[in-house]
């Protein structure tokens, strides 16, 4: 258990030794079980201990220095902070990070249970047990090759030479199955399903195998489609993997970077439909991997970004506030230069104003793609440049009847899509990545393989 | 200094006696330190130093031949005595057994150690200091700044991966080897108006501690300012089957993602390869040879030895076609039966080795890379390939960073935003030309066992015919 009182007192001593009057640490700890299954036998079981510390260490003239370690023990901390006092001397005098003015704050409480981890044993059985289920649910259903489930304990640590003393307490569990289906004479097909909580009993499995099973059986009979500009329906993850991948529209670090879309003068310009708010939630009740506090002990908040159609804030480091002269919002990480990053996104409909075409419907549509899934966000994202080509798991709903699409790709521009948007549908899902309703968008680029 | 060395035999020994004596049938310890440096430079100022250093293990313990040898892992940081057993006795438990419930198996002890690292002691003293890998960086992105127009941000990057790794197990096994790693970045964001265009490159090398001091920046910048110029008012590509050409290195990746990971043993065992039983069997076109390498000098995948102590082999996959090997790891070996090939790679301690590839490459044909392009009416010129990915039922997508349409046998104008979408086991036999001029590229391989150093490659070759994500 990392104890950040002892951690501060071990470092202070250290950094007065070393003639170092500013320097913060982040440290993390933790256990990691997981197991795979393969066709009713186990296929890995894997355990974890990790440790990380990284420290900072600041000059008399302001630059900074880190060094990164594995070593927990007062001889990894003296060996990191002498470390980062030696690559301090490279720091950058232009733009240095700081401690920021708001690690002192008190955080908002965050009442999450922090569940034991259950004998790698019971993991394994529960997911023998799904695999099984999810293989006697359809005969096309012959392997699920990926799967796992995994448990994980951890904590985390910050501290600062002005006396912060962060420490968050954490545990999670995730379930995946990947099913892979073949008929004969066609090509075999897969999909899957992921469901997280804070502990594998709290995991509800059924829900996972049965969306695994629901989604690999509609993609059976599927067919080619033609290439062609169609109108999109967006699942709720996909739509917001595709933000995510675009996020630098509103990372202040982009911005000065020269990285983004947006620019020092983009806050109040147009960037989507009026009836689309958009806003970041790090504590929202669903986020699973919560943290009252950021890498720099910034305490975490929800921020708006786009509200009515419009861009309403940055995402802020301590380095890139100072430099709007602004508050640091809690979306820092840690570094000799500071990276900037969204935790958990929320799509939702502006409050009193229709929320698009009500009349769309997904169920009832015809000639519409609906994209279920996006792949590939890393090669087929041109962030800097606003474009993307992605391949896709999906449907063509033709008179309200989804017909599974055999391999196509989806290409636009990220501006272009969020002015385009037709109507959301319904309301906010929950998913992994954030909330979001079903998202309309008017005449997409589909190319189908031929 | 050494840290891994003969000194562990005894601590090693007693590790391993004690795993073999609860009933494992084979029981694997990795150790590793490492030393990494990664120095980020912007325009004219350097914005980031990173050192980071590090130490853990990895054991792995193998049981029940006839339940196909399953198999409990567990990585510390705690490389103690007391850190150590008890990584052990919880692999052990994994597999339902305890230490101290003697199984009666044994252990003869370990080999005399196999050092491949002994001349290489000196390499991380060698190696350019952040200083002068600041200024090499910075001339880089001065470089660009000179060659190149409309730039909005130069970024050059430089990263070094210093490993000492020691391998030991209950079959004798006791191998250990110093690993140096180096790359480089340059990139360039270009904008102007509406138009911009983002260009990459990496470089990489393994075992050369002056790589980063030879490096020939003005080239690098040249070639990144080149493309970045033609990218920057390209067309975006309409959607559509064409053939295409791809060029020489990088155009490897498609090789390596769609059709090389497919022959790693690891997917053998999933139940996840088309090409399982098909040894001896045409799974390309004839004019396709491929190969998987660990051991051409500095190159990116070069290893002296895997990650489980065996030495890599130069192992032909294809031949004129024809599916002739797969890549095999301890466990590939022991599950599958086929023969490993020194292909046992992981990124670290916290993973255990896998069957992947090393320096993967389509052999060269007789064709010039003009007579390619000149066989094609109207079609797709691939002149850089970015990155991609391969789906669980075989389907690939690949992003092309500089591309060109092919008109009347010439290359025309050039276009952008083309992905191209297949599948391995039908476009490897539409791969009907193949090039003199076989070139390789450094690239980092994400699998099951993590991110690790790999090198792709190939001559300029033809598809007769893939499917082009547009507008």
């Amino acid at each position: 258990m990392l104890n950040p009182q002892q951690l501060h007192d071990q470092l202070s001593t250290l950094a007065k030794q070393e003639g170092i009057n500013q320097w913060d640490l982040g440290a993390a700890s933790g256990t990691d079980l997981s197991v795979q299954v393969d066709r009713g036998e186990p296929k890995q079981l894997k355990g974890a201990q990790r440790s990380a510390v990284t420290v900072r260490a600041w000059t008399s003239d302001g630059r900074v220095g880190i060094t990164s370690s594995t070593d927990l023990s007062i001889e990894g901390l003296a060996q990191a902070l002498k470390g980062a006092k030696e690559a301090s001397v490279f720091g950058d005098l232009e733009e240095p990070p700081g401690l920021s003015c708001r690690s002192l704050e008190p955080l908002i409480p965050l009442e999450r249970p922090r569940l034991a981890l259950q004998p790698i044993q019971n993991l394994l059985k529960t997911l023998l047990d799904a695999e099984r289920q999810l293989l006697d649910l359809h005969p096309a259903i012959n392997t699920v090759p990926y799967n796992g489930l995994s448990e994980r304990n951890g904590e985390s640590v910050y501290i600062n030479s002005l006396g912060s003393q962060r420490h968050h307490l954490s545990s999670s569990s995730a379930c995946y199955l990947y099913a892979r289906a073949e008929q004969d004479g066609r090509k075999p097909r897969s999909a899957g399903a992921v469901r997280l909580a804070y502990g594998s009993e709290q995991l509800d499995v059924q829900a996972c195998i049965k969306e695994a099973a629901e989604l690999t059986i509609s993609h059976l009979d599927y067919s080619a489609i033609d290439t062609g500009y169609y109108n999109c329906v967006f699942s709720p993850e996909a739509f917001l993997d595709l933000i995510g991948a675009f996020s630098n529209i509103f990372n202040a670090r982009s911005v000065l970077d020269g990285l983004s879309l947006s620019n020092r003068d983009s806050l109040g310009s147009t960037l989507a439909v009026p009836f689309l708010n958009l806003w970041d939630d790090p504590l929202h009740k669903s986020n699973l991997g919560a943290s009252a506090f950021d890498g720099e002990g910034t305490p975490t908040a929800p921020l708006t970004l786009i509200e009515a159609g419009n861009l309403a804030h940055f995402l802020h480091s301590e380095g890139t506030a100072r430099q709007f002269g602004v508050a640091p919002t809690g979306h820092a990480g840690m570094g000799s230069k500071v990276s900037v990053g969204p935790d958990w996104f929320v799509v939702a409909p502006t409050p009193g104003i229709a929320a698009g075409d009500a009349q769309l419907n997904r169920h009832k549509a015809d000639g519409v793609v609906w994209i279920d899934s996006l792949s590939a966000l890393h090669a087929g994202v041109k962030a800097s440049q606003g474009s993307f080509s992605l391949p896709f798991d999906g449907w063509l709903v033709k008179n309200g009847e989804r017909i599974s699409i055999e391999a196509a790709t989806v290409a636009g521009d990220i501006r272009k899509v969020l002015k385009t948007i037709l109507a959301l549908e319904g309301e906010p899902l929950v998913t992994p990545g954030g909330m979001c309703p079903y998202v309309w968008v008017e005449g997409l680029s589909i190319t189908g393989e031929t | 200094m050494s840290f891994l060395d003969s000194q562990w035999q005894g601590r090693l020994e007693l590790l391993i006696a004690a795993g073999r004596a609860a009933g494992a049938d084979l029981v694997e310890i990795f150790l590793e330190r490492f030393d990494r440096l990664s120095v980020l430079a912007e325009q004219e100022r350097v914005t980031s130093v990173n050192p980071s250093l590090g130490c853990g293990a990895g054991i792995r313990v193998f049981h029940g031949a006839a339940d196909g040898y399953r198999d409990g892992f567990v990585s510390t940081t705690n490389l103690s005595d007391e850190g150590l057993m008890q990584a052990l006795d919880q692999a052990l438990g994994m597999l339902n057994l305890q230490r101290g419930i003697s199984n009666g198996h044994s252990f003869a002890g370990l080999n005399p150690l196999s050092n491949y690292g002994s001349s290489k002691q000196n390499w991380l003293t060698q190696c350019p200091g952040v200083q002068t890998s600041a200024d090499r960086l910075l001339e880089g992105t001065a470089k660009l700044e000179q060659h190149g127009k409309h730039l909005q941000a130069r970024r050059g990057s430089y990263s070094r991966d210093w490993q000492e790794m020691l391998v030991a197990a209950s079959d004798g096994t006791f191998s250990r080897d110093l690993r140096l790693h180096q790359t480089l970045g340059l990139s360039v964001l270009a904008a102007d108006g509406e138009h911009r265009s983002s260009v990459a490159r990496r470089f990489g090398s393994s075992d050369n501690p002056r790589d980063l001091i030879d490096w020939d920046a003005d080239a690098a910048a040249r070639d990144i300012s080149a493309s970045s110029a033609t990218m920057l008012y390209a067309d975006y590509i309409e959607a559509g089957s064409y053939p295409v050409v791809l060029a020489n290195r990088f155009g490897g990746v498609i090789f390596h993602e769609a059709c090389g990971h497919l022959l790693e043993t690891t997917q053998v065992e999933r139940g996840t390869t088309p090409f399982a039983d098909k040894m001896g069997e045409l799974i390309a076109h004839e004019s396709v040879t491929a190969i998987d390498e660990g051991v051409s000098p500095q190159s990116f995948g070069s290893l002296a030895v895997d990650d489980e102590g065996f030495e890599p082999q130069r192992t032909t996959l294809i031949e004129n076609g024809i599916l002739k090997a797969f890549l095999s790891d301890r466990a590939g070996e022991l599950r599958t039966g086929h023969a490993r090939t020194g292909s046992g790679r992981r990124q670290g301690h916290s993973y255990a080795a896998a069957s992947r590839m090393r320096n993967t490459f389509i052999a060269a044909g007789p064709h010039s890379p003009a007579d390619l392009i000149s066989s094609i009416d109207r079609g797709l010129y691939c002149k850089v390939m970015g990155g991609g990915s391969v789906g669980p039922t075989g389907q690939f997508n690949f992003s092309v960073e500089e591309g060109y349409l092919i008109e009347n046998g010439a290359l025309g104008k050039p276009v952008k935003g083309a992905t191209l979408i297949g599948d391995a086991e039908t476009v490897m036999p539409r791969i009907s030309m193949c090039g003199n001029d076989l070139d390789l590229a450094a690239g980092f391989c994400g699998s099951v066992s993590g991110s690790i150093y790999v090198t792709v490659g190939q001559p300029h070759i033809k598809v007769d015919s893939i499917t082009v994500g547009g507008r």
